[in-house]
């Protein structure tokens, strides 16, 4: 069993005060990293460690961080993506509830390593605990002089502020969260330019997610060595995976990068329910693409899962059993996409409004035959033709319903009913 | 302090501006449990910014509410997390309870019915939020004494009587 790294905090009472987290060694990293290093010394060990960003699309942080210009005589800004609003998903919650401090230590590295003396934790506004303990984190680490002015005695200067979103999914795409701080609707922006070009009030912008950052102070603190000892190579790392749905023991676990998914749900989270089987699982929320039971066998990294036609995501493992109908499962999905779209590009906007119709008349039993092409011809206009990945994940989704479960769709249409009910 | 000292101190944190205009928005939820029309201007006139660009905002994002709610707003999840652990049955229970479907409040003004999208807290689904807190791990029973719960703080809170007390959120 790894030792827990992320989480090493999470269970232990007063885990979340600054006094444990100093215990436990917090805050020498960023000591360490502004005594012994430069701002690109950090970026090339992040770089070395081969870390790559736990928000979903798994970039290379350190590359990331990389291509923020030198100089500009601009500011320029650290936003943390905790806006958390992939179903399925909830590690950045804990970490921000339970140990806010690593948090907040992984961002004052990346802002020294970038350049950056403003940071914004972009939060959804849901979490009020989180949002409570992250405030008071901030007081105590400014009380202490682990942000503000000359950091630790040095020319460092560091501000986080809190940000609350107001409850849209959207806001987690990175361009969208920069014009919600920047005070518009929540919608994504063209690229290029890049944020880390022009960002956030049109200058040059980090936006990581919670997991990423907090992974940071680990590696300054024991090199990228060791941070690419855990897991596959080309994804290392320590790796907080969701479990939920139909599982015996849902909960947040730490396991290294590219553990196979089965023994994830069949023997860390207990397996399924008394009496049942699975019949599916989601590996990285909802905008990852369904595996049936007997794709189980793949690790759980980014390559690996793309390779068996899924992705990595954010983790969000949702365990669906043998009772479950799939042809509802694919429904309330596209159904949430359809809510959260920010209505900026035609094919989203409309093609998700047309596919919750058909799919709401399949799973009531009104389905006619045709549907199902309808669906996939859907697919095919709404994939890779729309602004964001939005769009992409939710044409993706369904398109693994409509492959691995077919036979449920025929059989509503067939059956004029649901078989489930 | 009072509404205006808050949203002033909120928007010292940004270099412009619009971008307080959310945080702005989420004081003022808090200070009049809804936006109404004359909120959204307030706010717009103690940023001095465009009217226009708070209406935006506040229609735009789902945690702002333009129409009233009841004192306690239960906010049950039913994204697939929570409905693979039985949310569908359970608000099929509340709207039967409370006499009210979704989206309602009771007549007694303590209670509105939502659904919401995932809360983030799927581990202990099915998952509902109340104010700012999460209760998890509903079943039948819980939220009947939940709303047991509820009902008993209402009557600490205003006296005996809920039927008889002010309207929600003010
Ligand atoms: C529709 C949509 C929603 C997203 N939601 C989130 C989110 O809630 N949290 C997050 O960290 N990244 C989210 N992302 C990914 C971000 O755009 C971005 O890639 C990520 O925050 C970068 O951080 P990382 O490099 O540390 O992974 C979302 C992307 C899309 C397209
Ligand atoms: S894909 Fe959907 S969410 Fe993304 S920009 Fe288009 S309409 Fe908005
Ligand atoms: S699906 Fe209900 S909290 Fe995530």
């Amino acid at each position: 069993m790894m030792e827990p790294v992320l989480l090493r905090n999470v269970g232990v009472p007063d885990g979340h005060q600054l006094a444990t987290y100093e215990a436990g060694g917090g805050y020498q990293a960023l000591a360490k990293a502004l005594r012994e290093h430069t701002p690109d010394e950090i970026i090339d060990l992040v770089k070395e460690s081969n870390l790559r960003g736990r928000g979903g699309a798994g970039f290379p942080t350190g590359m990331k961080w990389s291509f923020v210009p030198k100089r500009v005589g601009k500011p320029k800004y650290l936003c943390c993506n905790a806006d958390e609003g992939e179903p399925g998903t909830f590690k950045d919650r804990i970490i921000m509830e339970r140990d806010p401090h690593q948090l907040i230590e992984g961002m004052a590295i990346g802002g020294y390593a970038i350049g950056a003396e403003t940071a914004y934790v972009y939060i959804r506004g849901e979490y009020a605990l989180a949002i409570r303990r992250l405030e008071q984190a901030l007081a105590e680490a400014h009380a202490k002089g682990y942000l503000g002015k000359r950091i630790l005695g040095s020319d460092f200067n560091f501000a986080v502020h809190i940000h609350c979103g107001a409850g849209a999914y959207i806001c987690g795409e990175e361009t969208a969260m920069l014009d919600s701080l920047e005070g518009k609707r929540a919608q994504p922006r063209l690229k290029p330019p890049f944020p880390a070009v022009e960002g956030l009030y049109a200058s040059p912008t980090v936006i990581n997610n919670v997991e990423t950052l907090a992974c940071v102070p680990h590696i300054v603190a024991r090199g990228p060595n060791w941070f690419r000892s855990i897991g596959p190579d080309k994804s290392p790392g320590p790796k907080l995976y969701c479990l939920s749905g139909q599982v015996r023991k849902p909960g947040l676990y730490e396991l290294p990068m590219g553990i196979p998914l089965r023994e994830l749900v069949e023997e860390r989270a207990g397996g399924p329910l008394p009496g049942r089987k699975i019949k599916a699982v989601i590996p990285g929320g909802v905008s990852a693409p369904v595996i049936p039971e007997h794709g189980l066998d793949v690790g759980m990294d980014f390559d690996s899962l793309a390779a068996a036609g899924s992705m990595l995501g954010s983790a969000g493992v949702i365990v669906i059993d043998d009772s479950t109908c799939m042809v509802k499962v694919a429904t309330r999905i596209i159904e949430f996409f359809h809510h959260e779209s920010c209505g900026k590009c035609t094919p989203c906007r409309e093609g998700l409004n047309w596919v919750v119709k058909v799919l709401r008349r399949v799973e009531a039993g009104q389905g006619a035959p045709g549907d199902l092409e309808q669906l996939q011809a859907l697919c095919k206009g709404i994939f890779g033709n729309t602004f964001c990945a939005l769009g992409d994940g939710a044409a993706m989704g369904l398109r693994a319903a409509l492959t691995h479960f077919e036979h449920e769709f025929v059989a509503h249409i067939e059956a004029g009913r649901c078989p489930f009910h | 302090m009072n509404m205006r000292e808050k949203i002033e101190v909120a928007a010292a944190r940004y270099p412009n501006q619009r971008s307080a205009i959310m945080p702005a928005l989420l004081i003022a939820q808090k200070e009049h449990g809804h936006l109404p029309g004359p909120v959204l201007e307030e706010v717009a006139d103690i940023l001095g910014v465009e009217r226009i660009w708070v209406y935006e905002l506040a229609t735009f994002y789902t945690l702002f509410r333009t129409e009233p709610v009841g004192m306690f707003h239960l906010q049950l999840c039913d994204n697939v997390s929570c409905m693979l652990r039985g949310s569908e049955d359970l608000l099929r229970h509340l709207e039967a309870v409370l006499g009210i479907k979704k989206d309602g409040t009771t007549l007694d003004g303590l209670f509105t019915l939502s659904t919401v999208e995932c809360l983030g807290a799927c581990e202990m689904a099915p998952v509902m939020q109340v104010g700012d807190d999460y209760c998890g791990g509903l079943d039948i029973a819980r939220i009947d004494a939940l709303l047991e719960r509820l009902r008993a703080m209402a009557g600490q809170a205003i006296g005996a009587d809920p039927a008889t007390t002010a309207p929600p959120g003010e």
